[in-house]
């Protein structure tokens, strides 16, 4: 099973099975139990399986392209993310050029970037470079009604949109011995850890569910919930470990930072939705929320599996 | 046909005409293309759904490409028979303007100027919606560019109305197109924007002028996301 192709074949194959078990199991509870479709839950769930079918089909596209092809989907998200995030902003017309300027110098450096493996600089461009820019460009227009909020709104909208985004792609480029060639599947890890901890959270307060863990952000979310998801999707990660270069334990203990990370950062993202009075972030496909509604959890957890996979695996 | 419409250069007319025909389609497709990749454009209903009879769209106006995102997200049977209602001056001026205002978005093309007109922009609009086509029309006249959610209108609808009572107005709201592309800018900045349908009115028995402006105005106003918020 050290053969990159059959590995790959084997995660397809496992995937695939299960999302065939999954929509059949969200179409029978429809039938069952929401047939007019006014079972939020049930509604709720066969939207994540629909949105789940379109990521594999992205990311199955993407892999086959290629590093490119992977490169170009996610600057492709951090484009659709940017103008999510931009929208809810309090910008004034003074910021047009620091928006402009975002959305087609800073995101599509950020890219080259990273295609073209260049760490030393990716990992500051929008943490240095981008951070002293972008506010000058907006003072030169001169007007500083809520200078401040407006610089720091736009530096956010990039860091998480652009800058914890490319994190992802950048997993391709990690040089680790013995490795060589199935990068990817580190991605296909982080993202299945990901999904699989969002949906086990949902199941595990479903059944489980007594004491709220966040009421005044997210009410659905509770203790019950929290602790049982995290648990199973920490063992899913540790079930997988045969994709990745770690171990059973350290596939483990990467699993359970990624889904703190994406408890935490899903938290973070919806009180801002709260702080604007939105319930999703956008209306990517009709009734499935944003894209930022779908890849909160992985923004936040990209960057540090990326640091913490590059300091103690990777030669570079 | 009035002279706007005969207003080609001679010589051009069989093969130009030809070749324009077949360059539209796919100047709108290009421009459905961008409006949505640029705005994600994105259509809200009255609870009736979209509208499924002739009527007149009328509209906020804040960005030469407002008629763009109504027309990007009516639904294509809808689209086909909708001719947005455009000031002659502005998109005669060159012969891309002329191409795209004609031949892509088969506008009606009205003369705003009042001493130098030779034709009467209210009958021109009527005998369009005689033709069976639906109408997107701006009641402020020109482009609000200022703090104002929106500029009084002027009494062109009220004209409209009056010469034609059985046609359904419906206002549209467009919200966001103007932080895409404030006044002045060049490069579109990527903004989510909506376009949001109200229920039709229709002028009433008697109605006068400034009851009817004062009822479409306010239905207008209703569908903006700010409504009864203070700016």
């Amino acid at each position: 099973m050290n053969d990159p192709r059959s590995q790959l074949l084997a995660l397809v194959i496992g995937i695939v099975v299960f999302l065939v078990i999954a929509t059949v199991i969200g179409q029978v509870l429809q039938r069952r139990l929401s047939p007019d479709r006014t079972n939020a839950g049930i509604e709720n769930l066969n939207a994540r399986i629909f949105a789940w079918w379109v990521m594999v089909a992205l990311l199955g596209i993407a892999f086959i392209a290629g590093r490119a092809g992977v490169i170009a989907l996610f600057a492709f998200c951090s484009f659709a993310a940017l103008r999510e995030f931009v929208t809810l902003t309090r910008t004034r017309r003074a910021d047009h050029w620091a928006l402009a300027a975002a959305f087609f110098v800073v995101l599509p450096i950020q890219y080259y970037l990273v295609a073209t493996d260049w760490y030393g600089l990716y990992a500051i461009f929008i943490p240095v470079y981008a951070f002293l820019l972008m506010p000058i460009v907006a003072v030169l227009r001169g007007d500083t009604e809520r200078f401040l909020d407006r610089v720091a709104e736009v530096q956010w909208a990039l860091m998480i949109c652009v800058f914890c985004v490319s994190h992802v792609p950048a997993l391709l480029t990690l040089q680790i011995p013995g490795y060589e060639g199935r990068n990817v599947l580190l991605i296909a890890f982080l993202v299945i850890v990901v999904q699989m901890s969002d949906v086990l959270q949902y199941v595990w307060g479903k059944i489980f569910g007594r004491h709220k863990i966040a009421p005044k952000l997210s009410p659905s979310k509770t203790v019950e919930g929290f602790v049982g998801g995290v648990a199973s999707a920490t063992l899913i990660g540790a079930a997988l470990w045969w994709i990745t270069p770690f171990s059973p334990l350290q596939a483990g203990l990467m699993a359970l930072v990624i889904t703190l990370m994406g408890f935490f950062g899903g938290l973070v993202m919806s009180a801002i939705k709260r702080d604007r009075g939105v319930k999703d972030w956008g209306h990517i496909v009709e009734g499935h929320g944003g894209l930022i509604d779908r890849l909160d959890s992985v923004i936040f957890s990209a960057p540090i599996f990326f640091h913490i996979v590059r300091y103690g695996w990777s030669l570079t | 046909m009035t002279t706007i419409e005969n207003s080609q250069p001679p010589g051009g007319k069989t093969s130009g005409a030809l070749l324009r025909a077949m360059a539209a389609p796919v100047a709108s497709a290009l421009i459905l293309l961008f409006a949505r990749a640029v705005t994600a454009v994105r259509a809200v209903w009255s609870n009736d759904g979209p509208p499924t009879r002739q009527c007149v769209y009328f509209a906020n106006h804040s960005s030469h490409g407002d008629f763009i995102l109504i027309w990007t997200v009516l639904p294509p049977r809808l689209r086909g028979m909708t001719r947005p209602v455009a000031g002659a001056e502005y998109w005669l001026r060159s012969w891309l303007t002329r191409f795209i205002g004609r031949d892509v978005f088969n506008a009606v093309l009205i003369e705003r100027e009042r001493a130098t007109r030779t034709e009467d922009p209210i009958d021109r609009m009527a005998q369009t919606l005689d033709g069976g086509a639906s109408l997107i029309l701006f009641p402020e006249g020109t482009r609000n560019q200022g703090d104002d959610p929106l500029l009084p209108f002027k009494s062109g609808i009220y004209h409209l109305a009056r010469s034609r009572p059985d046609i359904e107005f419906v206002p549209v709201w467009i919200s966001n197109l103007n932080r895409v592309m404030p006044k002045g800018e060049f490069v579109p900045v990527p903004l989510i924007c909506t376009v949001s349908f109200g229920r039709p009115l229709r002028l009433r028995d008697g109605e006068t002028k400034e009851p009817f402006l004062d009822r479409a105005r306010s239905a207008l106003l209703s569908l903006s996301p700010h409504a009864g918020e203070i700016p």
